[in-house]
């Protein structure tokens, strides 16, 4: 295990008590015991209070815009499949904003992971709708209540095959830090969603609020993942009980593997001299 | 005499009009022609009208002229909208299974299927191969390179297909030979250094090869599609990541990520695919990351006219995006400045590490042009950024004289990379400290100073020193620069302006190569004069006269000259 101090950051500007810093105490966690050096891996991330998230490492960084988490991160993955990529982005960065490209995602399966940090409200702009808020969840912009249903993307995931879903819990640090080893160690495509109190603008669901709702899924006797119908209905499950845990899994090509570029390595490794002589010869 | 043919070749969409086109205007080049030939495919009339217009000379071609001298209808619309073009002695080469009237009085060689393969199944393939061995017999050019193309051309269809393509050019050939010709090319001889037929997309794409592109990410649009064909086409030979993205937001982003992590990358798309992407375009130009993007145009605004062409999205790249950044636009007027400018783009993208355009245009990209090689120089493309030493922290956007900051890669050696579209100190992080922004706006936008020395692009024809100028930009320069010969000829002496590096402006360059103009004309193809507004806000010099046009189609030189009467 590498120590912890390896992969501090600058200071954090997060509110505290903020779902965000045991979220980054446990990933910090995870790649210190997958002994993952701060230059072997590349955390992308939109704009939120999810998008400071590397800032608050040691790691390198793309801190893109908002929505765009995803195909910042498939590039990135594409020109070097040496590079270990964590996309980071928040509810409505992910599955507002940039919903075409969880869904693009989805199909081509990017051997990287996608984090996905869920408290169910607008933090950085003061209290809006998320994708994510529960139908009736009062807030300034809408003081009748969310008059429609939560987005489900754990159950979009599952029915397009994602090929690893899972979701964690800020208040449980150590079962988030064992999906996130999971997450980085899985080939193709990881998306780990993680519920993650905001103290400030969410007041209804809160740590007690999720406490007393989440269990284990691995703990349900038989419980298996690869089981795509199993999984469904514990990807729809919201209410009273929510699951966390590994929810689906499914063994898929990767999109690397259909690059046969990637094979010689790093791009940045292939700029070469072609021949216009050769490049010509269509043309005569 | 000079030779100067104009073929038109039309029917509907899928018939076979560019099965007739490419290996006719491939042979003609072979055996010493110059060609240029433009696409036309409107789709106002129902049935799909498309066609081909193949200009034919002895002497280099620059651009389109109006007229039609042999008329190739695959069907009778065809004949019914192009025959008041035919000019006196034009012929009309026709599928006698569509086409049923016929203009009076007028000389025509028809293909029938069972006059050119009796008996077989071959299809289209009768009439196809029989126009094209038609053309030629009528020309009185010899059959041999078109049989070797096409034989080349369906090798891979098998050996039936190959036979019956040579034996209904050679019966096509043998039935138009016996023809009164509008002009004989007869004395044409095969060039000494090979010629090549080429389209303003598919130059641009090989100088972006040559450059070391090796990822690419697009959405298909026309007219940009041919760009990102033309690359996929070849990925695999020359390994480059193509990878089709989910919309034009997910293309700039992607080609982004790619260029941070060492790529030599490139997205585009046409006028409303900009539209989404100019978000990125800043997160480009504030991260620092090299990026090329293609902006071809067409007419707008919204959906405008998807499959025909105009310059009128200058101001578009020109301002697209929030706040100041530095950027570059090139505007290739020929394929060779397309190569040229790829590879140009390339260069200053990496060096400086911002957004360049190459801004095309439906025109440029689909018309093919007859060039040498040697117009297509080798290419030593720019080194990747190599790791740089193990010790000590690493500034990303370190203050620098010039702006231009290192560049490190991430994941090839111990520093972290860190890249943010916040503004950031020069480590990489976000930062809210005012003075630190006006420090990095002003370092960001200093490298305009370096790289405006780096631009010129001017390319001059006509007379001169003459008093009367026609300024142009982009892929004008065919028919102004053809316009501008006849004006010389004609005996009102005249000189072409065509700039092609367009930002920074390079405006001493500019200055001095309008200076002694007494009257100035700017030609473009949009409403307003772009370049002419953007010529006043950077010389103060600007049109006595403009010469628009916002159609849709191309210019033709006898248009340029139309809308000069009365003004020079």
């Amino acid at each position: 295990m590498l120590p912890l101090e390896l992969y501090n950051g600058i200071e954090s500007a997060w509110c505290p008590g903020c779902g965000n810093f045991p979220m980054l105490k446990a990933f910090k966690q995870a790649l210190a015991e997958l002994e993952i050096q701060p230059e072997k891996i590349l955390l992308v991330s939109g704009i939120g209070q999810s998008g400071k998230f590397p800032h608050y490492l040691k790691c390198h960084t793309f801190n893109g815009i908002h929505g765009r988490t995803l195909p910042v991160a498939i590039g990135a993955r594409l020109a070097n499949p040496a590079l270990k990529v964590v996309a980071v982005a928040g509810d409505g960065d992910c599955y507002g904003e940039g919903g075409n490209h969880l869904l693009a995602a989805l199909r081509r399966n990017p051997d990287l992971t996608l984090v996905v940090h869920n408290n169910q409200v607008y933090g950085l702009t003061k209290g809006q709708a998320s994708p994510t808020s529960d139908q009736g969840f009062k807030t300034m912009l809408q003081p009748a209540g969310v008059p429609y249903p939560p987005l489900h993307a754990l159950a979009l995931a599952v029915a397009q095959d994602g090929s690893w879903v899972a979701r964690g819990f800020a208040g449980d640090g150590e079962h988030l830090t064992g999906l996130y080893k999971q997450a980085l160690t899985h080939q193709g495509f990881s998306l780990l969603e993680v519920l993650q109190p905001c103290v400030s603008f969410n007041k209804v669901n809160t740590y007690e609020w999720y406490r007393q709702r989440v269990y284990r899924v691995e703990a349900e006797p038989g419980y298996d993942p690869e089981n795509e119908l199993w999984a469904y209905q514990k990807a729809k499950e919201w209410g009273d009980k929510i699951p966390i845990g590994v929810i689906y899994r499914k063994v898929r090509p990767t999109l690397e593997e259909a690059h046969p570029a990637l094979t010689a390595g790093p791009l940045a490794r292939q700029i070469k001299n072609r021949p216009v002589s050769q490049l010509l010869a269509d043309f005569f | 005499m000079a030779i100067d043919l104009n073929i038109l070749i039309g029917g509907a969409a899928g018939q076979g009009v560019h099965a007739i086109t490419l290996p006719l205007a491939k042979a003609l080049v072979r055996q010493g022609a110059q060609v240029l030939f433009v696409q036309d495919y409107q789709s106002r009339i129902r049935g799909g009208h498309l066609f081909n217009k193949v200009r034919v000379a002895d002497r280099p071609l620059m651009a389109s002229r109006e007229g039609v001298d042999l008329l190739v209808a695959l069907n009778q619309e065809t004949v019914t909208l192009h025959q008041e073009e035919l000019s006196p002695e034009g012929v009309i080469i026709y599928d006698a299974a569509r086409v049923k009237e016929l203009p009076a009085g007028r000389p025509a060689v028809a293909l029938a299927h069972e006059a050119l393969l009796p008996g077989t199944q071959a299809g289209e393939i009768a009439v196809n191969a029989g126009a094209c061995g038609a053309v030629l017999g009528l020309l009185k050019v010899p059959l041999a390179p078109l049989l070797t193309l096409l034989t080349e051309t369906f090798a891979d269809k098998g050996a039936q297909v190959v036979e019956w393509n040579l034996k209904a050019a050679t019966r096509g050939h043998e039935l138009a030979g016996a023809q009164k010709s509008p002009c004989s090319l007869a004395n044409l001889t095969p060039p000494g250094e090979p010629r090549l037929l080429i389209s303003g997309h598919e130059a641009l794409a090989l100088g972006a090869l040559a450059a070391g592109l090796n990822f690419i990410s697009g959405y298909p649009m026309t007219p940009w599609t041919s760009v990102l064909n033309a690359v996929g086409q070849r990925a695999g030979r020359w390994g480059v990541v193509v990878e089709q993205a989910e919309d034009e937001i997910a293309a700039i982003n992607m080609a982004i990520g790619a260029s941070y992590g060492g790529a030599r990358a490139m997205t585009g798309t046409s006028g409303g695919g900009f539209c989404l992407m100019t978000e990125a375009l800043g997160l480009a130009a504030m991260t620092e990351t090299p990026l090329v993007i293609v902006e071809s145009m067409r007419p707008g605004p919204s959906t405008g006219l998807p499959t025909r062409t105009e310059q009128g999205d200058l101001n578009f790249v020109l301002y697209a995006g929030q706040g100041d950044f530095p950027r570059a636009v090139l505007a290739p007027g020929t394929p060779a400045q397309g190569f040229a400018l790829a590879v140009k783009a390339f260069r200053l993208a990496d060096r400086y590490q911002l957004p360049v355009f190459l801004l095309t245009d439906q025109y440029f990209g689909d018309t093919q042009f007859t060039h040498t090689a040697l117009e297509f120089p080798e290419v030593q493309p720019e080194p990747a950024p190599v790791p740089g030493p193990a010790e000590g922290p690493y500034e990303r956007y370190a203050l620098t004289a010039d702006g231009i900051s290192p560049r490190l890669l991430p994941g090839f050696g111990p520093q972290v990379v860190v890249a943010d579209s916040d503004e950031h100190t020069p480590d990489g992080h976000l930062t809210e400290d005012l003075a630190v922004r006006v420090k990095m706006h002003d370092k960001r936008l200093r490298k305009l100073a370096t790289l405006v020395q780096e631009l010129n692009g001017i390319t001059t024809g006509g007379a001169s020193a003459a008093p009367l100028t026609l300024a142009c930009w982009g892929s004008s320069l065919g028919p102004v620069a053809e316009a501008v010969d006849r004006l010389n000829k004609s005996g009102t002496p005249a000189r072409m302006v065509h700039l092609s590096e367009l930002w920074p402006f390079p405006q001493a360059a500019v200055t001095a190569a309008l200076s002694g103009t007494k009257k100035l004309v700017l030609v473009e193809m949009n409403a307003t004069g772009q370049l002419n507004r953007l010529l006043r806000q950077e010389t103060g010099l600007a049109a006595d006269h403009l010469v628009l046009k916002f159609d849709g189609a191309p210019f033709t030189p006898e248009y340029i000259l139309k809308e000069l009467k009365g003004h020079i």
